[in-house]
Order: structure tokens, then sequence, then C-alpha cells
């Protein structure tokens, strides 16, 4: 009998255990599932309210993506302006923060003392953390007049002011994650180099720099993200004009500022047409992941 | 057993927490629609009558004691505001479209509105017509020096499409969006407009009234000062009525007050005094 009631105290003990372990899984699993139903209804969302004016009403795709002309009023829906202007942006955004931000990294890594270093990489982590948009109104009370006076342009807000500002953005990420690989390689790679005679700067560019070359990939892939994906900072300073970029002073509109300048005022097919630009953006972004995918699998062979 | 007797006692209460407050806050409401005390009127729409609606809720809540959340975030965001209920009131700096009409929409005129051409304060062109206004905005003439200035090429600096105050200002000047010069600089609000005219001495933009400030200079339109007066009298002719509008039937006891009192002496006062235009 009570050899009985003891096994049944203890396979209550023990359900009571499980179900709090089914139950701790569960809430875990729920968890883990957020992010992903998250990113499934937002390509949803975007995917089913960005395609139905070219599914349903009939509008072409192809006028969409190399339409020079955007007059949402008069029901004329062309992108071409902005895909031209956020790729020119991005590149030139590179062009500026990738050498800056590269030669941060290997300077942090390789040749700055502990102690300078301790008050560098702070400040770019601090650059990192400062919200988009104070990056804008930066950008629109100094880099804007600066470029307009210095040049003598008509207007400061231009492609070139927002490649600066982009740069400046991109450099937290292109430094950290470039400083992390540069980190990584191993010691062994250095003092050999340095054992046969071959000059510090010689064996970061000869020796360093190609070791850790995916995780330097890595880090201008993510820097670029950022890059086309800036939409508050870049408003501010771009101008937002629809026309097809032929200098680095013209001002632009790229597909990110069409989304949030125009959002706020759009209704029926307009708004849908926003969020057909939103397919284009997340486009970009899909395949920039992709190439960071690759990189990433080549770095583990 | 514990843990699942915890699980139950814990949806209780939530249950009973949410029956309570939503009994709490039923009750308040039926209260406060009897007396029009600290009740919430949601009004949101125009970022060009949101200053004004500002002024005229500040003084209103002195006297009453209710409750006004005022969002600007553009005409058409307002409309489709009060058209789904999001917002009692919604704010419209432009006339009704017809499909907004026909979803059972109410409008009140609570002001007029003057929008005025600005430039750069060093800008020596005062006065224009509106047909040169046009050939501004269309991008036919492009240096001052053809109106009467500096030789200075012309920045021309406009609202976002879909803008009440773009809409407004282009249908009273008579050109199309999709004739406005291209390479125009598109700011989003008065506010923004202002700043980049006031530091730029290329550029012309417009604004409403209230945004006037000495930063900026002002353009007479043939001949016709910017000012209230000349709104009333029908001789300034850039000029547009402020709307607010609410869903037939859906406007609370608090919300038909607030209307009653803008368009009262003492509402059409602070209209006149925050730089808009009054009805009478």
């Amino acid at each position: 009998m009570s050899i009985q009631t003891n096994s049944v105290e203890i396979g209550k003990s023990n359900k009571r255990k499980y179900l709090l372990e089914k139950i701790s899984s569960k809430l875990f699993l729920i968890c883990a599932l957020l992010s992903v139903i998250s990113l499934l209804l937002i390509i949803g969302f975007v995917f089913y309210k960005g395609s139905h004016p070219f599914i349903v009403e009939g509008y072409s795709f192809i006028d969409f993506i190399f339409g020079t002309d955007w007059v949402p009023s008069e029901d004329k829906f062309g992108i071409f302006p902005m895909i031209v202007a956020s790729i020119l942006a991005t590149i030139g955004a590179l062009i500026i923060g990738v050498p800056v931000g590269l030669f941060t990294a290997i300077f942090l890594a390789e040749i700055a003392s502990k102690r300078l270093a301790k008050i560098i990489s702070p400040a770019i982590q601090l650059l990192a953390g400062i919200p988009s948009v104070l990056y804008g109104v930066f950008g629109l009370a100094i880099i804007v007049p600066f470029l307009q006076n210095t040049f003598g342009l008509v207007k400061g807000q231009s492609l070139l002011a927002v490649i600066l500002v982009l740069a400046i953005m991109m450099l937290p990420t292109i430094v950290t994650v470039a400083e992390t690989a540069i980190r990584a390689v191993p010691n062994t790679y250095r003092e050999g180099s340095l054992a046969l005679g071959v000059s510090q700067i010689g064996t970061i560019f000869k020796v360093v720099v190609p070791a850790a070359k995916s995780g330097i990939m890595t880090a201008i892939v993510l820097g670029l993200g950022r890059a086309i994906g800036e939409t508050m900072a870049v408003i501010l300073v771009a101008g937002n004009s629809l026309i097809v970029p032929t200098s680095l002073t013209d001002s632009v509109r790229p597909l990110t500022t069409n989304i949030a300048l125009e959002m706020g005022y759009a209704a029926g097919t307009h708004q849908e047409m926003l969020f057909a630009t939103g397919i284009v953006l997340f486009s970009f972004i899909l395949i920039l992941n992709f190439v960071l995918a690759k990189i990433s699998a080549k770095g583990g062979n | 057993m514990n843990i699942l007797t915890k699980v139950k006692m814990g949806l209780l209460m939530l249950s009973l927490l949410a029956v309570l407050s939503a009994c709490s806050s039923n009750g308040d409401s039926q209260t406060q629609a009897s007396d029009g005390d600290g009740s919430t009127i949601a009004i949101s729409g125009s970022t060009s009558v949101g200053p004004l609606a500002e002024k005229l809720a500040a003084k209103y809540t002195e006297q009453d004691n209710s409750n006004i959340e005022i969002n600007q975030i553009g005409s058409s965001a307002g409309i489709t505001n009060a058209i789904n209920g999001v917002s009692e009131i919604g704010m419209s700096s432009r006339d009704l479209k017809e499909e907004e009409q026909a979803s059972g929409l109410q409008e009140v005129v609570i002001a007029y509105d003057g929008i005025v051409v600005v430039t750069h304060p060093s800008n020596k062109v005062k006065n224009l017509s509106l047909e040169q206004v046009k050939q501004i905005f269309t991008g036919e003439v492009t240096n001052w020096k053809e109106l009467g200035g500096d030789d200075l090429e012309i920045v021309v600096v406009s609202r976002e499409d879909g803008s009440g105050s773009r809409d407004a200002f282009q249908e009273i000047v008579e050109y199309s969006s999709g004739e406005l010069v291209k390479s125009s600089i598109i700011a989003s609000g008065n506010g923004n407009i202002k700043t980049t005219v006031a530091n730029n001495k290329h550029a012309v933009g417009f604004i409403s009234f209230e945004y006037i400030d000495e930063t900026i200079s002002t353009i007479d339109i043939d001949g016709v000062k910017a000012t209230a007066e000349n709104v009333l009298a029908q001789k300034y002719r850039l000029s547009r009525p402020f709307l607010f509008v609410y869903k037939e039937g859906e406007l609370t006891e608090a919300g038909q007050k607030f209307i009653d009192f803008i368009l009262s002496e003492d509402g059409q006062l602070i209209a006149a005094e925050a730089g808009a235009i009054p009805v009478k």
C-alpha cells in the first residue's frame, strides 16, 4: 500500500517536472518562432500590398522599374531614378567608407597602442549608436552648406552629400567587423612573416589582410546593407528630386526616402506602389544577404 | 498541479482585470459624455491646420476639462483616419476628393489660409504674377535675372506629392505635378521648406501664412501683399480653406462643442491671432 502511494507520488512529481519541461520548451520555441513569424508577416504584407497593382490593376512591372517619371497624382509610377540614386549613393559611400574603415580597423588591431585603441574603439562604437536622424541633421546643418559654399553649387542637397553622410554612417559597421576579423588572424602568421624580414606594413597587407579576407568582405557587405537601407539621414540631405542623377551635385531620391517621404500622404494605388518600391529595396537586401552567406561559406572552407 | 493552478489563477486574475477595466472605462466615458469633462478628442491631419488646431485646443482646454490630442500627419492621412474612425476629427487643408466625400464625411470650414511664395531675404524679386510663379515652378524661367533679380539660377523647393499645401498651390497656380520642374528639391513640411529657402539664396518655395517670419522674404502676387485682409477681400489669390472633417453621426458631444467653440467669436479671434484667416 505504502509502496504504491509512493510510486504514485513519484509519478506525480515526475509528471509535474515533465509538464514544466514541456511548457518551458514550448515557450522557448514560441519566442524563437516570433522573429520568423514577424519576418514572414512583413514579407507577406509588403509583397501582398506591393504586387497588387501589377497583378490586379494591370500596371506593368517593367514600366515600374524602368520608368523615369514618378507622378503619383497623374498615375505615373517609375522608380528608375530612385534605383540609380540608391545604387550610386551606396557605391559612392563604399568608395569613401571602405578604405577609411579598413585602415581604421588595421590601425586599431595592428598598429595602435592599447591605450590609444581604448580611446578610439569606444568612439567608433558610440558612432554606431547615434540615431540616424541626427546624422541627417548634422548633414543638413554642416555638410550641405559646406558643399554649397565650397563648390559654389546652387544647392548643397546632392548625391555627394548623401554619399558623405552614408560613408560616415557605415564606418562603425565596417571597423568593428573588420577589426574582429583581423584580430582573429593567428599570431604565428605575423611572426612567420616578420621572421622572414618583411616589414610591419608589408606583413599587414601581404599576410594579415589576405588571411582576414572573408571577414573583411563580410564587413563591407554589412556596411553596404546599412547604406542602402538608410532613410532618415538621407531624406534630409538628398534633396529628393526625381531626376536620374548624372553628376555628384544633382539632388537625388533613393528608394528608401521615396517611401518615407510619401507614405504619410499616399492612398490607394499610390500607397501600393510605395510598397512595391519596398519590394525592390527588399530584393536588394536579399541579394546582399545571399552574397554575405556565400562569403561566409567560403570563409568556412 | 501547483503550476496548473497558478496558471489558472493567473488567467482568472487577468480576465477579472480586463472585465474590471472595461467596466470602469465604460462608466467613465458615460459620465464624460454627459458633462463633457475629461473626455479625449482625437484629431489628426494636415500639418498646415495643425499649429492652428493646437492653439485652439490649448485655449479650449483652459475652460473645458476635455483632452485634445492632435497629430500632424498630413491631410490625406487625417481624412483616412476620420473615415476609419481612428481619429474623431480629421484636419484637411484641401477640399475633399469625391471618393472621400462618398464615404460619408461632413466638413466644416474653420478658417482660411493663405499660401505665400517665399525666397531668401537677399532676393530682390518682391512681386510676381501667378503666371510668373507658374513659369518658375514648371522650369520655364530658370534665372532670377529674367524676373528682375540678380543673375542667380533658380532652385525650386516644393512639397511632396499628396501634400495638401502642394495640391492647393498647384490648383491655384494651375500647373500639374507632372509639370513641376524635375530637379526641384522636395521637402516634407512647411518648416522644412522654410529652412531650405532661408539657407539658400537661389531658392524659392511656398508655405502657409503662419510660418512667415523674418528668415525668409515674401513675394506679392500681382502687387497684392500676402495678408489676411487681402485674402478676405478676395484680392490675394493664393488662398485655401482649412477643414475639420468627421464621419456623419459619429461626432461626440465633446467634439461638437470644440467645433462650436472654434466657430464662436473667441475661436475665430484665436484663428486670426494664429495667422489664419477667420471665416467671418
